[in-house]
């Protein structure tokens, strides 16, 4: 008995610095399978690269012109769209884990429970960076030249359009946690994001649209962000829609964390 | 001191819809020793072992590992076991290595010390060679193997192995076996479900037949095998009119009556000492009576349940009945 009594005396259980350690553990786990199957990443890597150079030739002479004059609508346009789309991975990813034999082994070792959803979480701010670099990247060179211009304010755009991502995935988190198939949380979290992100202000003036999309499209979350972004890297300035798609953003964590907890904890 | 038990239940229920899975089954296994859980599929046994190591929580009835409550001290628990899934509770897309890295990592290691013991466990578990590569490119064995190694990382006094052996090949088999006896010899406490009785006979202390949710019989593998008898010699006759002759000589000879089985030509025959099959075999050729086929089947799970439940076992379990045929 005395070597049980030792275990369990040598393994101190769940302060903040030991869930924090598991979380990082699971993030590191996760990070881990994107580096054996780097396709995972396509969406976060030839995505954005793609569109950038697609979205850029096919419409800039048409919608500004020629396409150094698109590119500053644009890029911030797609960025947004790209990363928020790539936060619905964070459910699917979370869905497919829990239904293999490795979460029953992370069930049954004595470890915070909330630990892989907490881990999932922070491994995919790894991807929305991948994205937000990339794209940015591509917009320089191709001649967005504000984005190396204003290096700083570029960063602090990146990061901004990282942490409204982080928010979002919680939401689709939660989906995961109540779908039945990892499946069913890609189809319903497309068939929500494809109208947000397109009806906003990511390609087109919102003037130009018809009154009713116009109103939409003005209320949407999505433009809002796409807004503060572009005034962040063009106009080196910070408005009113940095500090609401912050609040947005805080508004969704606080709404959907205890949700997800609480959904996740059940299942776990 | 009075040792405490590692595993007590009692009237442990869990209940799926209207199935009643696990119906009150009762457990108590000793320290260091195998405890075997004996029963086919959808007989409760891994729902019994998912509550036991905190994964399930009972409807009814409560247990105790080492003297801490399953419900209520979930976490005490969780420090105390290992747990082998029936299905191989590791990550696919990472390498063996990995693997045991990120669970010696979750489970308090440092990076160093982690990368050492998935280096001992691997050594240990023969798969040193395969350390680098994705499991996906793995053998069932193998995966079986690091499935297990990742259960060892803390060295827990109590480990479940919920069908370690299933799907195996014989020779991966055997080595698993080896495993588990090793384990046991260190000081641990294995709680192993199993379809084979053959298996429960070479590894457990002490079995638990289970059916329908609950325990119907335990003991130690002689209790057992004492209820079920011995192994019995198979015969199919190349010409069916020659029963009753076959059925007379085998009475004289051995002293024993073999059932017979007229649309097929088989003659079942109790058989208590090997050697006599050779007196059998030439009693019968005497006789001008020629064989088609023979074979010796030993006891079954199958028998086990006739034996002790009275009615047979899912045809699962029947398929799966050890059958050495040999064509005459």
């Amino acid at each position: 008995m005395t070597a049980v009594a030792s275990i369990a005396a040598a393994q101190p259980r769940n302060g903040v610095t030991r869930i924090v350690g598991q979380s990082l553990t699971m993030a590191y786990r996760g990070l881990l399978k994107v580096r054996r199957t780097p396709e995972q990443l396509f969406d976060v890597t030839l995505q954005p690269i793609i569109f950038t150079v697609m979205f850029a030739y096919i419409f800039g002479g048409a919608i500004a012109g020629n396409v150094q004059d698109y590119l500053p609508v644009l890029i911030p346009g797609i960025l947004v769209q790209t990363v928020v789309t790539g936060s619905v991975v964070t459910g699917v990813q979370l869905r497919e884990d829990m239904d293999k034999g490795v979460f029953d082994r992370f069930r049954s070792l004595p470890i915070a429970r909330i630990s892989p959803l907490a881990g999932a979480l922070l491994a995919d701010t790894v991807r929305y960076a991948i994205a937000t670099t990339l794209t940015f990247v591509v917009g320089g060179i191709m001649g967005y030249r504000q984005v190396f211009d204003h290096l700083g304010w570029t960063v602090a755009a990146g990061l901004l359009v990282i942490v409204v991502a982080w928010a979002l995935s919680w939401i689709f988190a939660l989906f995961g946690m109540l779908a039945r198939t990892a499946g069913s949380v890609q189809g319903i979290s497309f068939l929500v994001l494809f109208p947000l992100t397109f009806l906003s202000n990511a390609f087109v003036q919102t003037r130009t649209l018809p009154e009713p999309l116009k109103v939409f499209a003005e209320i949407n979350p999505v433009s809002h962000l796409i807004t503060a972004v572009r005034t962040l890297v063009n106009d080196q300035q910070v408005t009113g829609d940095v500090w609401l798609s912050l609040l947005g953003a805080a508004v969704v964590v606080a709404v959907f964390a205890p949700l997800t907890v609480r959904a996740y904890m059940r299942r776990a | 001191m009075a040792t405490i038990p590692a595993i007590e239940a009692q009237g442990l229920v869990k209940v799926f819809g209207d199935n009643r899975a696990v119906d009150g089954v009762d457990l108590v296994v000793q320290p260091g020793t195998v405890y075997g859980v004996l029963g086919p599929n959808g007989a409760g046994k891994t729902t019994t072992i998912s509550m036991l190591a905190t994964l399930l929580k009972p409807d009814g009835g409560s247990a105790r590992v080492f003297g801490h409550d399953v419900a209520r001290e979930a976490a005490t628990v969780r420090s105390l076991i290992g747990v082998t899934g029936q299905y191989a509770s590791v990550d696919e897309t990472l390498s063996a290595t990995e693997n045991l890295v990120v669970f010696g990592r979750l489970l308090g290691l440092s990076g160093k010390q982690a990368r050492a013991k998935s280096v001992e466990l691997l050594e240990r578990f023969s798969l040193t060679e395969a350390a680098k590569r994705p499991l996906k490119k793995f053998s069932g064995g193998m995966r079986r193997r690091l499935d297990l190694a990742a259960s060892l990382i803390a060295q827990p006094p109590l480990i479940f192995l919920d069908e370690p052996t299933t799907g195996l090949d014989p020779r991966t088999r055997a080595q698993m076996w080896d495993t588990i006896r090793e384990l046991v010899a260190t000081g641990s406490t294995v709680l192993l479900t199993t379809q084979y009785l053959d298996e429960a006979d070479q590894l457990a202390d002490r079995i638990a037949v289970i059916d329908r949710g609950r325990v119907v019989a335990e003991g130690t593998a002689d209790d057992l095998k004492a209820s079920v008898g011995t192994a019995s010699l198979q015969l199919r006759l190349a010409d069916g009119g020659d029963l009753a002759v076959a059925e007379a000589r085998i009475r004289n000879l051995l002293g024993v009556q073999p059932v017979a089985s007229a649309e097929r030509a088989w003659l079942t025959v109790p058989l208590q000492d090997p050697e006599r099959v050779t007196d059998l075999l030439v009693e019968l050729r005497d006789a001008g009576i020629r064989l088609a086929e023979f074979g010796v089947q030993k006891p079954t799970l199958d028998e086990v349940f006739l034996a002790i439940t009275g009615h047979e076992a899912d045809r699962s379990t029947a398929e799966e009945a050890e059958k050495e045929q040999v064509p005459a």
